[in-house]
């Protein structure tokens, strides 16, 4: 369920980078405050056992179809909530540049959704409660397993939020939700029956490590009421602060899709704001405003009048559109071949 | 993707970046920005753009010729991680309420339009991705991100990732290649195998944090890794991030494929 740079607009892309960018820096401090030096080399290296073990598949029972494994929650179970969310983050960081699991846009989206949700919610909320001192297998077994469907569940939600706010789709909200969460309930449902059962094992084979790390370490501080809130509060002006620029810039996809559902043409009230916006973008974008193939902006307008989209085709100009693309691949790529072909030939 | 071709895929990668080429010696930090500045002026565009978006692909081609970095070997990649982008994106022809004619009598959904732009701007993001890590170092975009102000402790987090990264994926490979030699067909490779597989390599893990942990003791760690090198910006990287950052301006602003088009049929005509 990573996101991907190509369904992002620019400013939902921001927002969300700039979210986890803050919560890393947080959870640096808080875990520089005390920090145990002995822990640095451990979160890498398990940073580095996460990777691989998500390489490994197996069968999800009764499919017969394969998953991997997400490791959230495992991580905030056996490091606490702070070193949990730097390792996830790193994680996710190097499969973005050597897997390119989405792009470097969306990566800020990834981390938030895949490492915020499971290491500043799940665990405090849920699994923490549920599972108490940890000792009770089968408390933190149900534990697990609620907080990975949990977890889970809202990072598949946030993807869809992410998409539809970015008007790249034209998918529905509805549609689009009713495909993602059921999905990500069975991946949660394999997720926390992997955590439950590598806890278990932990416990079996070395408990000092799990009492050491979470419960009496100072590094697995439990996370205050105030702190969940604060991060609460930030999710809300995050969230709330995408909405705003999404109405401003981009109308179409979430407006689009609440319209479908409450059966309302559009919202009431936003016509000038919105018209008003889109024309100051299409004369930003429009450099050339006489091409025949206008810009896009021009379509929600023209959806919402009920005329045809693009108005005046003219064969002639989208001719010559498709003339000017070609060359425009033709030459980008001759250019690389150029230069391949020269320094093969000049080198040694 | 199998776990042999994934790990291929890395390796080679990370062989890729330790080339000695125009690019790879530019500074990390000017690559980091220009690449992000890239994804973001690409995903800028309108939602129905296409041909706008073509000039653009000059830089990730630019990049691979100058770094000697295989094309086909980035193309593939980007067509094994496309499929999340292609299933959202192929339901705009469904629906999307907006039709267009491209030709007099031809109407097509408007979706179209947007599900080719989703599909280009995908390859233009994901490959220019794939040509930052290919034409630099990691440790090399560690050391830029610590100069742009990422926190030291996620810095040293992602180095010591990066450098036990091989080691357990390899181990990993090992156990898992046992697994499969063992598990004829489907049997034992199930979830409660997977289990115990990912418990013992934690448990291996931390064992190994521990020795590491001593070693780097006396070795007079004392929580930070350091790094001998001071780089200062030449007026290469900083020529590089003018000349990509005008370039994008450019695509972005200038219909540059509609523009030759109507002057070269001025000339024909």
């Amino acid at each position: 369920m990573h996101m991907a740079d190509a369904l992002l607009s620019p400013a939902v892309g921001g927002t969300f980078w700039a979210g986890t960018i803050a919560t890393i820096g947080y959870a640096s401090k808080k875990l520089k405050e005390h920090l145990d030096d002995r822990k640095i080399p451990l979160m890498g290296v398990l940073g580095a056992f996460i990777f691989a073990s998500q390489m490994i598949n197996f069968t999800i029972p009764g499919t017969g179809s394969s998953g991997h494994l997400g490791g959230g929650m495992i991580l905030s179970i056996l490091l606490g909530p702070h070193a949990a969310f730097l390792v996830l983050a790193s994680v996710l960081t190097v499969q973005a540049l050597f897997f390119a699991d989405g792009g470097l846009l969306a990566l800020g989206c990834n981390i938030w959704n895949l490492g915020i949700y499971p290491c500043y919610l799940a665990w405090p909320l849920i699994y923490k409660p549920l599972a108490g001192d940890g000792r009770n297998p089968k408390r933190v077994f149900y534990a697990s397993m609620a907080s990975a469907i949990v977890g889970l569940q809202m990072g598949a939600f946030s993807v869809v939020l992410e998409t539809l706010l970015s008007g790249k789709t034209a998918l529905p909200f509805t549609t689009f939700l009713l495909m993602m969460q059921p999905i990500h309930l069975a991946i949660g449902i394999v997720e926390g029956f992997v955590t439950a059962g590598v806890i278990h094992y932990v416990r079996a084979a070395r408990p000092e490590i799990l009492d050491s790390s979470a419960s009496s370490a100072p590094l697995a501080v439990g996370i205050s009421l105030r702190n969940v809130l604060i991060g609460f509060l930030a999710l809300a002006i995050v969230t709330g602060g995408a909405f705003s620029w999404f109405r401003s810039a981009r109308p179409d996809g979430l407006e689009w899709s609440i319209g479908r559902i409450t059966g309302m043409k559009e919202l009431p009230g936003q016509e000038d704001g919105v018209l008003a916006a889109l024309k100051s973008v299409q004369e930003k974008t429009a450099v050339l405003p006489a091409y025949g193939f206008k810009p896009p902006e021009n379509v929600p307008k023209g959806k919402k009048q009920e005329s045809p989209a693009w108005p005046n085709v003219d064969a002639g100009t989208s001719v010559s559109g498709l003339i000017g693309g070609i060359l425009v691949l033709a030459v980008a790529f001759g250019i690389g071949w150029i230069i391949r072909a020269f320094r093969r030939r000049t080198a040694p | 993707m199998s776990f042999e071709a994934a790990y291929t895929g890395i390796d080679r990668l990370d062989r890729l970046s330790y080339g000695n080429t125009v690019v790879h010696r530019l500074d990390p930090r000017a690559k980091v920005v220009a690449t992000m500045a890239f994804a973001v002026v690409v995903v800028s565009f309108p939602r129905y753009e296409v041909l706008s978006l073509l000039p653009c692909f000059l830089f990730p081609v630019l990049i691979a010729a100058l770094a000697d970095i295989p094309a086909g070997f980035i193309a593939r990649k980007v067509a094994a991680v496309s499929p999340f982008a292609v299933f959202v994106g192929m339901f705009n022809p469904l629906f999307d309420p907006a039709t267009v004619t491209i030709a007099p009598g031809v109407t097509v959904s408007a979706g179209w339009f947007s599900f080719a732009s989703i599909l280009v701007k995908f390859a233009l993001t994901i490959s220019a991705a794939l040509l930052l890590i290919a034409t630099t170092s990691f440790p090399g975009i560690c050391r830029g991100l610590r100069r742009l102000g990422v926190p030291s402790l996620f810095v040293s987090q992602l180095l010591f990732l990066y450098r036990y990264l091989f080691v357990l994926t390899e181990e990993a490979m090992r156990v898992a290649r046992a697994r499969d030699m063992r598990s004829f067909g489907k049997r034992g490779t199930g979830v409660r195998v997977f289990v115990r597989i990912v418990g013992t390599l934690f448990l291996r893990t931390v064992e190994r944090a521990e020795r590491i942990y001593g070693a780097m003791l006396a070795r007079g760690f004392r929580g930070e890794v350091p790094s001998m090198r001071r780089e200062a910006l030449r007026p290469s990287d900083a020529a590089f991030v003018l000349a990509a950052g005008s370039f994008f301006a450019l695509c972005r602003y200038v219909p540059v494929p509609q523009t030759i088009g109507r002057l070269l049929r001025g000339l024909a005509g």
